[in-house]
């Protein structure tokens, strides 16, 4: 079986036996992740439409969510920077791999895990914040700052959007840690480079999420 | 294997051996086969619920079950089982899995490792669901309509969430085929020459991957909602119990068509080789299946007429679902203008094919009665809707998927079934079928309510007539079962392709060898260029 992705160089490496050619391989991974991230926006899309549902039915509550500080806006801004900068990184990764330049695809790999590391250090202060404030999701909500009816559904949405979003942090910083193994190989280079690649669509999907999450959340009042 | 149905003896069968060669398969052949043989499995017990159904609705007052809840518990399996583990994968998953790769002419699909990844995360998510066989059941029904859902004391949690894993199996094959199609096709095979079953399973595949990710949130915010008590859909809390259906329909409206569109497209395949008649209107198939695919987003509202929507959400819903028997139509009349002056062989799958036409047909139509919004009032939650439904989904694509079973059957094993048997099953089915089930459009219309043990008198006598019914539908299904398992071990061989059919699976010996083909094959026509030959037996052009 020609399957094997074990520890081969970029320049052996050969393609999986039912495609032509590594070209075919590649445009068939890429494919593949594009399809799959398009599940993910409707998959998010649900919790989109909770949202909206709920701004547009009692805009009288988001008001009061946003005029009692539930959520800090600079924690949320300073993610939304720890993020960005990390799709940065993770470009610059995709790039130096197609250049086969060995030691800055590693680098910036880190990189990305790092900041991804601190988008969650982030995350945790906001959570364990409200989880000490009681400032909960539906039933269990029991802050005394804030009583306006519906507020409860409101966290619930905030608590299963970001709970979401940082699953996905999660995985793909379990991935990234795989491409850095395989990195150290040397199993990319300029003509193989199709994990870097994907992982980089679903990286700045991630982010992208984010970056939707943050105004909705945070900012919009 | 010197005994070996294939010129060269090497066949995917006889490639490797043992337990372990097929649970660790990356071959779309084999991973196709596992499906069939769970979901068959999966098949027979949410059959057994529904004759135990049946039996119960024989009289009036309590039959088989102990009481009104057991009965509940048991249609709800019946439906979970039946809608989730049987009818979706059915045809995609198990049929699909097998003939795709070979149709577009490739070794296997786009990623072997996640097609295997799926069948297993199918299996994991249905052991999940079953296992509350052995717990607590459920008996919310196969729709978890809140607030119900929420509340109900049963382990509809686990079934939830075997339901939420079983969706990525699904996306996984819907995902896989895409990009199969779009990246693996043989020198050659032209979109336009492209046969109207992969029209049909890539069509079927887009839905799957738009739709399910929404019932993944949907039984997710749900889960949530029975743990922690997120109050989205809880009206104590404060939530929308109708956005739980608007969520769930979004998706289990398109599901409707993840089922009927594979049926139409193995239809497809098999009128034109029967008829020896190029397809009619195969552009406008193509066209249509994707029509299907596309109203399909937008008419979930019809489930909701009696939901509190508003009227003018209602008048749109209801106008959009008429639409949909547009396409539907156009693809009625285009299989009829194939039949037309061609010579027709009614071989068994030829056989399903009619049957299919004739159900699926007033499956249809019956759907556009329950469009209009006025006639959908008075039918809402009868058992009209229960024969709708089940004319689709039984008549539609379990008759198809017969039809299919017995069409590939020789290429998945190189033997054929005994022909006579699988005809008078094919009978039996359609007998039994419309004994069962045609009783319950009147008694719908004289208002009998669906999902209740017991009934008035005056509903007796058709309701007897409806459980005999079933026992001659479960008598057919034991003769194929039974017909078939005798042909893979006694079946005569029935040679690379005893439909002398023009696709590519059919242009490789029986069964396949590993790689499907001896060498790539080149399409120079288009899949349905029959030219007013004679019926051919054993031919291999």
């Amino acid at each position: 079986m020609a399957h094997g992705t074990g520890a081969v160089s970029h320049l052996e490496r050969h393609h999986a036996h039912h495609f032509k050619n590594g070209h075919e391989e590649f445009e068939a991974c890429k494919q593949g992740m594009w399809i799959f991230l398009v599940t993910e926006v409707l998959f998010f899309s649900g919790m989109f439409v909770a949202y909206a549902v709920l701004r547009v039915f009692y805009p009288d509550m988001m008001h009061d969510v946003h005029h009692h500080k539930i959520l800090d806006w600079r924690m949320g801004a300073l993610n939304t920077v720890v993020l960005i900068t990390s799709s940065w990184t993770m470009a610059r990764a995709v790039s130096s791999s197609q250049r086969g330049e060995h030691k800055n695809t590693v680098g910036f790999l880190w990189a990305t895990l790092l900041l991804a590391g601190v988008f969650l250090v982030v995350k945790y202060f906001e959570y364990s914040h409200k989880i000490h404030e009681h400032i909960l999701p539906g039933a269990q909500y029991a802050y005394e700052g804030l009583t306006t009816a519906k507020v409860p559904i409101f966290m619930s949405v905030y608590f299963v959007m970001t709970g979401i979003h940082g699953l996905h942090v999660v995985i793909g910083m379990g991935i990234i840690y795989y491409l850095i193994r395989r990195a150290n190989r040397n199993e990319f280079g300029p003509k193989y480079f199709t994990p870097v690649e994907i992982t980089g669509l679903y990286w700045h999907f991630v982010d992208l999420v984010w970056i939707y999450l943050f105004p909705l959340l945070y900012l919009v009042g | 294997m010197a005994n070996s149905s294939t010129a060269h003896g090497d066949n995917y069968l006889n490639h490797s051996h043992g337990l372990k060669s097929w649970l660790f398969t990356l071959d779309h052949k084999r991973i196709g086969l596992m499906y069939l043989f769970v979901i068959l499995a999966m098949f027979l017990m949410g059959g057994v619920f529904a004759l135990l159904v049946r039996w119960e609705l024989f009289a009036p007052g309590m039959q088989f079950f102990s009481s009104p809840n057991t009965y509940n518990q048991a249609f709800t399996y019946h439906g979970a089982i039946m809608v989730f583990m049987v009818v979706i994968p059915l045809i995609p998953a198990a049929i699909g899995n097998f003939v795709l790769p070979m149709q577009i002419g490739a070794k296997d699909v786009a990623f072997p490792r996640w097609n295997l990844v799926s069948y297993y995360v199918y299996l994991f998510g249905l052991i999940v669901a079953a296992s509350t066989l052995f717990i607590n059941k459920v008996d919310t029904g196969w729709t978890f309509y809140a607030p119900y859902s929420i509340r109900t004391g049963t382990s509809a949690t686990l079934v939830l969430l075997g339901a939420f894993i079983m969706g990525f199996s699904s996306i996984l094959t819907g995902l896989n085929f895409i990009v199969s199609i779009h990246k693996l096709r043989a020198p050659g095979l032209t979109w336009d020459r492209l046969p109207l079953f992969l029209w049909a399973l890539y069509a079927t595949s887009i839905v799957q991957v738009l739709a399910t990710p929404v019932l993944a949130i949907t039984l997710l915010l749900l889960i949530l909602e029975r743990t922690i008590g997120i109050g989205i859909f809880d009206p104590k809390l404060g939530g929308d119990p109708v956005l739980f259906q608007h969520f769930f329909w979004f998706y289990s409206h398109p599901a409707v068509y993840i089922m009927v569109l594979p049926a139409m497209g193995v239809i497809s395949d098999i009128i034109p080789t029967f008829s020896r008649k190029p397809i009619f209107g195969y552009k406008a198939i193509a066209a249509a299946t994707f029509g299907i695919a596309l109203v399909a987003f937008v008419v979930w509202g019809h489930h909701m007429f009696v939901s509190g929507q508003s009227e003018f959400a209602n008048f749109v819903f209801s106008f959009l679902t008429m639409l949909v028997a547009v396409p539907t139509g156009v693809k009625v009349f285009s299989w009829l203008a194939t039949m037309y002056k061609g010579s027709l062989r009614m071989d068994t799958p030829m056989l399903y094919a009619f049957g299919f036409l004739f159900v699926f047909t007033i499956g249809g139509l019956t759907g556009v009665f329950l469009a209009v919004v006025s006639v959908d009032v008075h039918l809402t939650a009868t058992y009209f809707v229960v024969a709708h439904f089940h004319y689709v989904m039984v008549g539609g694509t379990l008759l198809a998927f017969l039809a299919g079973l017995h069409y590939w059957f020789p290429k998945f094993c190189g033997k054929m079934y005994n022909e006579g048997t699988s005809k008078v099953a094919a009978w039996l089915i359609m007998v039994g079928f419309n004994v069962t089930f045609f009783p319950q459009f009147i008694l719908g219309v004289l208002g009998m309510p669906r999902r209740y043990a017991d009934y008035l008198p005056q509903f007796e006598q058709l309701n007897r007539i409806s459980t005999i019914g079933s026992w001659f539908l479960g008598v057919g299904f034991v003769i194929v079962a039974w017909n078939l398992a005798k042909a893979l071990k006694y079946g005569e061989k029935s040679g690379p392709n005893p439909w002398g059919a023009l696709t590519l699976e059919w242009q490789t010996p029986s069964p396949p060898p590993h790689e499907n083909f001896l060498k790539e094959p080149v399409v120079t026509e288009g899949p349905y260029e029959y030219r007013g030959e004679k019926a051919l037996m054993g031919s291999n052009a």
